[in-house]
């Protein structure tokens, strides 16, 4: 890629310079922010062809689209940024349908007067994240906003997938005396960002969960592919929220065990100190799947060969219930229902 | 998690609950309120009642802050919000509050009005000190509990000469309310109200101490356990509770020996009787007005007084008249009983008291307890098929 070097434009100031309107206003300007900036981050070769759009060619199968948008707040938190976010949150969503992510797409609105820095260095770890998980970001848009019209960057990113051959996952998918199966400890993600907040000061080492799903469910599906039902990451609203989603899809009701739910003490500390439930926390790399019972064991033991994996565990079982009621049996010896979060227990998470 | 598990431990919780099982008495009941929200969150959150035998039944009480806090004060607080000067600071729990017309402090925000959640009293003096241009409202709730960070920030506003923090006093006291669900007018309507014991409340104790409640189980002949929020703390008590009845005692016991004395802290009940003072009477919603209930900032202080120094009006609100929060905060019923619960009233659409806040009765049971109110149901029409 060829930076501009035209005697007429300014330097981009990475150092000390700031988003201004003339970055998003079509000009040299904007040129200069995407190619100093973006295209530095993501290089590929689709983003040196220069196009609007990226071209790739189809194998045939079945294909998965999906987008997300990204708005936490504060942008830098432990274990990401609002980029690595952006590429990993998009990578799962695809990878919950069983797929194979192939390409992505980012679209940014930035503040005026955002530091160029700060989106360099947000830029940088999206470009880190998507070489890591050998997905490319191939087509991207920006726009500009003028001052207290967005909060410094949200972030908009697309992806397709193919679909692993042989599966096809679906919501309404869940069978009584199907096994539950979470990838790893819950709440990390929410209690990290939570706990950077100008507001809580907090010295616990809490760091984001966020990381890319993709490889784990490949291995997931070659041990026990044609035994998984559904999968999900349970981000906003947490696992509470996932499988009270799936209950109501698959018409069918949860028992679960509070014991076998992995959690770190730290996540549980901040979570009793400001009265969550971590149930109810956000999760950014980690998956809830249901399978068949008789696949769960190898699947389980495919899961913890995985880095992300390693503390895999069956948490439960799908029931017949009417009511598609979530239960759970306490660490203490009685029941509970699992509900949906009411309200918003977190705002602007991821 | 040290000194919280201790608390959690479920082969100990089957211990006393089998202790329990083994003491009550078959040919009777034993209906316990417990106060406090807390207790009621803990006993719903940790499926406690699964543990105690079936002549064992716990009332949950109106000690619920967010829940007692009548529509009235909510919409002065959405109307001083809207003021344009003001920036108003809130506990989180109370931004979802239906008023009137079921706007809220959330609708109040999403419409322009500068409304910002906080974690503590210090913070909203932050906020104060930060903004010198914005008068700053603190919307103080709670029991004795929350008074002394009040109180603290009070006394620290005065200290830094913040002239832009003012209080909006929404503080109640617990005895009164303890008193008033035995006897109050209401209560003789909804005739004789079942209930054998009481668990005082923890956190609140831990600042006035076990000593006001003495009173109260001489006058009434009811015992009282002041017990911790962890869920071994509740059994405990319960277990305390049932021996209390069965050997015909009517005392006040400490089981939250590791928080609570029999004088409380003194020095916090010092601070906040220098800024505070009752109030003739303070409305509860579900309960009415109560007299020497409530707090307000004591006349010195008038100009921290969000009320005095905004000429802020509490207008009359009704309750929706099918709602039988009244009797369910009394013990005369449960929630299930009720027309709305579950019906037009859940935590998202909460119409009254007790649905309001996760600690309120109805709240609780939804959220945590319902699938038992199926499982009841359920096994009915197997016995009438």
């Amino acid at each position: 890629m060829s930076m501009m070097t035209d005697a007429y434009t300014r330097k981009l100031d990475l150092a000390e310079g700031r988003v201004d309107l003339s970055h998003g206003a079509g000009g040299r300007a904007m040129r200069q922010l995407i190619e100093g900036i973006f295209h530095e981050a993501f290089d590929n070769e689709w983003l040196r062809a220069g196009n609007d759009q990226s071209a790739f060619a189809v194998s045939g199968g079945r294909m998965v689209m999906s987008t997300d948008g990204y708005v936490v707040s504060p942008l830098f938190f432990p274990g990401g940024n609002i980029g690595s976010l952006a590429v990993h949150g998009t990578i799962n969503d695809i990878a919950m349908a069983a797929a194979r992510p192939l390409y992505l797409s980012a679209s940014f609105i930035i503040e005026e007067g955002f530091p160029l820095a700060d989106l360099k260095r947000i830029a940088d770890s999206m470009g880190v994240a998507s070489r890591e998980a050998a997905v490319p970001i191939i087509t991207g848009d920006t726009k500009v906003v003028e001052r207290g019209k967005a909060d410094g960057v949200f972030i908009s990113t697309a992806g397709v997938g193919r679909v692993l051959d042989g599966l096809d996952l679906r919501a309404d998918a869940a069978r009584p005396r199907d096994a539950v199966i979470l990838s790893g400890s819950i709440g990390d993600h929410g209690v990290a960002v939570m706990s950077n907040r100008e507001n809580l000061q907090f010295d616990a080492a809490i760091v984001s969960d966020s990381a890319p799903l993709h490889t784990l469910v490949a291995m997931m599906a070659e041990a026990g592919g044609r035994h998984i039902r559904l999968m999900r990451d349970p981000t906003r609203g947490g696992l509470a929220a996932t499988l009270n989603e799936v209950a109501s899809q698959s018409k069918v009701g949860f028992h679960i065990d509070e014991e076998a739910i992995p959690i770190k003490p730290e996540v549980a500390a901040v979570c009793e100190l400001l009265g969550l439930d971590p149930l109810n926390v956000a999760n950014e790399g980690k998956l809830v799947a249901v399978a068949a019972p008789e696949g769960a064991e190898a699947i389980l033991a495919a899961m913890r060969a995985h880095p992300l994996g390693r503390e895999a565990a069956l948490i439960g079982h799908v029931v017949a219930d009417d009511y598609c009621f979530v239960q759970m049996a306490t660490s203490f010896g009685g029941r509970r229902v699992v509900d949906w979060l009411t309200g918003e227990q977190l705002p602007r998470i991821c | 998690m040290k000194y919280i598990d201790e608390y959690r431990d479920g082969r100990l919780a089957k211990l006393i609950g089998d202790r329990i099982a083994a003491l009550a008495d078959a040919a009777r009941s034993y209906c316990l309120m417990e106060f406090c929200g807390g207790h009621t969150h803990a006993i719903s959150r940790y499926g406690l009642e699964d543990l105690l035998p079936a002549n064992v039944r716990m009332i949950h009480g109106p000690g619920c802050p967010v829940c007692v806090l009548p529509i009235g004060r909510i919409d002065a607080a959405i109307a001083l919000a809207t003021r344009p000067e003001i920036t108003l600071c809130t506990y989180g729990d109370l931004m979802r509050v239906p008023g009137t017309n079921r706007s809220s402090l959330l609708e109040a925000k999403a419409a322009g009005a500068d409304v910002r959640v906080v974690y503590s009293t210090l913070h909203a003096l932050r906020i104060a000190e930060a903004e010198p241009e914005r008068e700053v409202v603190f919307f103080a709730i709670g029991f004795e509990t929350t008074t002394p960070p009040t109180a603290l920030a009070l006394k620290t506003a005065i200290a830094k000469g913040l002239g832009n923090f003012s209080v909006f006093c929404n503080h109640v006291v617990t005895p009164a309310a303890m008193h008033h669900v035995l006897e109050s007018p209401p209560v003789r309507k909804l005739g004789t109200i079942k209930i054998h014991g009481f668990i005082g409340p923890a956190h609140v104790s831990a600042v006035i101490g076990t000593k006001p409640y003495e009173l109260f189980a001489e006058k009434f002949c009811k015992p009282v356990v002041v017990a911790g929020f962890e869920p071994l703390d509740v059994i405990q008590a319960i277990l305390m509770l049932v021996q209390q009845i069965n050997d015909g005692r009517h005392v006040v016991e400490n089981q939250y020996i590791r928080a609570v004395t029999r004088h409380g802290n003194e020095k916090a009940q010092a601070e906040v009787a220098n800024f505070f003072e009752l109030r003739e009477s303070f409305e509860w919603r579900g309960l009415g007005e109560l007299p020497l209930s409530g707090l307000r900032l004591r006349p010195q202080y008038a100009a921290y007084d969000a009320e005095k120094r905004f000429s802020m009006v509490t207008p009359r609100a009704k309750d929706n008249p099918a709602c039988d929060c009244g009797a369910i905060l009394r013990g005369a019923k449960q929630p299930a009983e009720c027309k709305l619960f579950g019906t037009v009233c859940t935590p998202d659409t909460p119409m009254g008291s007790c649905m309001v806040s996760s600690e309120g009765a109805c709240a609780a049971h939804w959220t945590y307890g319902r699938f038992r109110e199926k499982a009841r149901q359920a096994n009915a029409m197997k016995v009438v098929t």
